[in-house]
């Protein structure tokens, strides 16, 4: 398990993953498969920084992807702005959004917090689903393309590559910050918040540049999906959707970016293969949610690597 | 003036519902510092359960109590299956554990009964009274009667009875609880029993009012967590103080400033609470320990 202990063996593994799929991906609808895993993975893993690393639970990101995905999509279409421009106006916008509220709600505990993040989601889903007049209301609105300088990627076999290398510079991203003593900062504060502030650690500060870092991945994502499947409805701020994203982290285990970027894969996967079950999918999903929880609870990737260290010692 | 009477009533009404669902939350918190996202499913799995034994011709003085039992035990099986073999774990999973559960009944409710919205008769009828100008369905004094008899019942039953502080004293200290001889296990079952037994009125109370559907608990879940938290989790005065007042700002928003905004209300105000009192209305600070 080396591997995926040192910080680019794992980065290496994943990069011949992106580069080697398309080589066994048959037709588009796999690519489209492919793509919402990378597109969730990229949430899973900015998401990873503030639950697995700082120790800081949100149960509202959809918000920000969904605003994200908003902002994309009613600058280009109602007003006519280009993609590259509105999707940096959503990044900004949703980072001085996030800057504003994580002093205040990062100052909450446990499940304190919990309620506050989930509250948050709550709004943006519900502005999103009542201001018709923009946003189309409950029933959505179509997105332009993407385009830029020019080039615009059409087709799910174009747009792999274009989540693929966002995927890898994510994850590259996130593993430096980890290892940076802003990383070392953050355990120190998920271990005790009391004995990191003793220690000299303006805990305060690093958990909101971690709240705003893991919010604007959300948005940049939300943005791009947007552009790329060409329609949003508000489901994309609701609260399901911020438990997903939770899910994800946890169940591919916490403070490991691998385990996000599989947490993601298989929450993406799992309804594709459910979906043929029709009545029985809820049943099964909330059934398969549970118990992994239940027996794995450190999650998938943590679970593994302490089971193969317990072999190794045999 | 009887505009304003009229809103507040029925705030009172819905806000008595979201102060049943808020003691769930509060009881299994106490208990086991869990936060039970499948609180929302009781109240449905109460009120579909109630409409379906009624449909079959049972009398409504019967399918309520049959309707409460039922959901009791699908708590309490909940506690035995999840929430007993996984203690122990991190907050966020077992706030996944809850979650999933709750998926899980809705999925089983979808399944039993389908996704139809379904009626279910008022229990004594329909005729509205008439208060200062204000009207009320009979319904409503159900709800706000029963709600207040829930809310004596288990002030006593907290106070004056030896079971009712074994589960105060877990709530405390569940270490010491269990050093002075109180079984623990039993008082976590006995929560999520109790609790599950409360949404289930609730349930059964609001049906007639909006209906009953499988999804019928997301929403009234989630707000019974708001008012737990606005009270001040932990704390049985806050979770019906909390429930009221939410009720309350609900159905004034609806009336005077917009009804599309109704839901939005609840997270407004918790957001408001929170960041000026982080511990909600009437909770204790609390100090970590290094």
């Amino acid at each position: 398990m080396n591997v995926l202990n040192s910080r680019y063996g794992g980065l290496a593994v994943l990069a011949a993953i992106v580069l080697l799929l398309p080589l066994v991906l048959p037709n588009n609808y796999y690519f489209d498969v492919a793509n919402r895993i990378a597109i969730n993975a990229i949430v899973a893993v900015g998401l990873n920084l503030l639950i697995g690393y700082a120790g800081q639970i949100s149960l509202g990101h959809a918000g920000f992807l969904g605003l994200g995905a908003y902002t994309s999509a009613i600058l280009t279409s109602n007003y006519g702005w280009s993609p590259l421009a509105a999707m940096l106006v959503a990044a900004l916008g949703v980072a001085a959004l996030a800057f504003l509220v994580a002093r205040p709600i990062l100052r909450l505990k446990g499940h304190y917090l919990a309620m506050a993040t989930l509250g948050l989601g709550m709004i943006f889903s519900i502005v999103l689903t009542n201001e018709s007049a923009l946003t189309g209301g409950p029933d959505g609105m179509a997105v332009p393309g993407f385009e830029l300088l020019g080039w615009s990627p059409q087709g799910e076999a174009v747009w792999y590559w274009v989540f693929g290398a966002l995927l890898l510079a994510a994850v590259w991203l996130a593993l430096n910050l980890i290892d940076s003593p802003v990383g070392r900062a953050l355990r120190a504060v998920h271990g005790s918040e009391v004995a990191a502030a003793v220690a000299g650690i303006d805990t305060t500060s690093y958990k909101v540049l971690v709240f705003v870092v893991s919010a604007v991945f959300a948005a940049l994502v939300g943005s791009l999906s947007a552009h790329y499947t060409g329609f949003i409805t508000p489901g994309q701020a609701s609260f399901l959707h911020s438990v997903e994203l939770v899910t994800m982290v946890v169940i591919g285990g916490m403070a490991s970016t691998f385990g996000a970027v599989i947490g993601a894969a298989l929450l993406t996967l799992l309804p594709q293969v459910l979906s043929g079950l029709e009545d029985f999918e809820m049943v099964v999903f909330g059934l398969i949610l549970m118990t992994s929880m239940i027996f794995l609870p450190r999650g998938l990737v943590p679970s593994l690597r302490g089971w193969l260290a317990a072999k190794g010692r045999a | 003036m009887s505009e304003l009477l009229q809103f507040l009533l029925s705030g009172l009404t819905i806000g008595a519902i979201y102060a049943l669902a808020a003691l769930g939350f509060t009881l299994i918190y106490n208990a086991s510092h869990v936060i039970n996202f499948a609180q929302g499913e009781f109240i449905m799995f109460g009120g579909m359960a109630t409409v379906f034994l009624a449909k079959a011709g049972v009398p409504l003085i019967l399918a309520v109590p049959l309707a409460i039992m039922v959901t009791i035990l699908v708590g309490m099986a909940l506690e035995k299956a999840a929430i007993e073999t996984a203690r122990g774990a991190q907050v966020v999973t077992l706030i996944i554990i809850t979650i999933g559960a709750s998926i899980f009944l809705r999925g089983v409710a979808q399944i039993l009964w389908g996704k139809q919205f379904y009626p279910l008769a008022a229990f004594s009828g329909e005729a509205p009274i008439e208060v200062f100008g204000a009207t009320v369905v009979p319904q409503s004094l159900w709800v706000v009667g029963v709600s207040a008899v829930i809310v004596l019942v288990l002030a006593w039953f907290f106070g004056r009875t030896l079971l009712g502080k074994a589960v105060l004293a877990t709530a405390i200290n569940a270490g010491a609880a269990q050093l002075i001889g109180v079984n623990t296990r039993t008082v976590l079952l006995l929560s999520f029993g109790l609790s599950a037994g409360l949404g289930a009125i609730a349930g059964a109370l609001v049906a007639p009012i909006t209906t009953a559907n499988y999804e019928m608990g997301l929403m009234l879940g989630l707000k019974g967590f708001v008012a737990a938290v606005l009270g001040g989790l932990g704390v049985g005065v806050g979770a019906v103080v909390g429930g009221l007042l939410l009720g309350i700002a609900e159905t004034l928003t609806a009336g005077y400033v917009s009804s599309a905004y109704k839901d939005a209300v609840a997270f407004v105000l918790i957001f408001v609470v929170l960041f000026f009192l982080p511990n909600g209305l009437f909770g204790k600070r609390g100090t970590e320990r290094v």
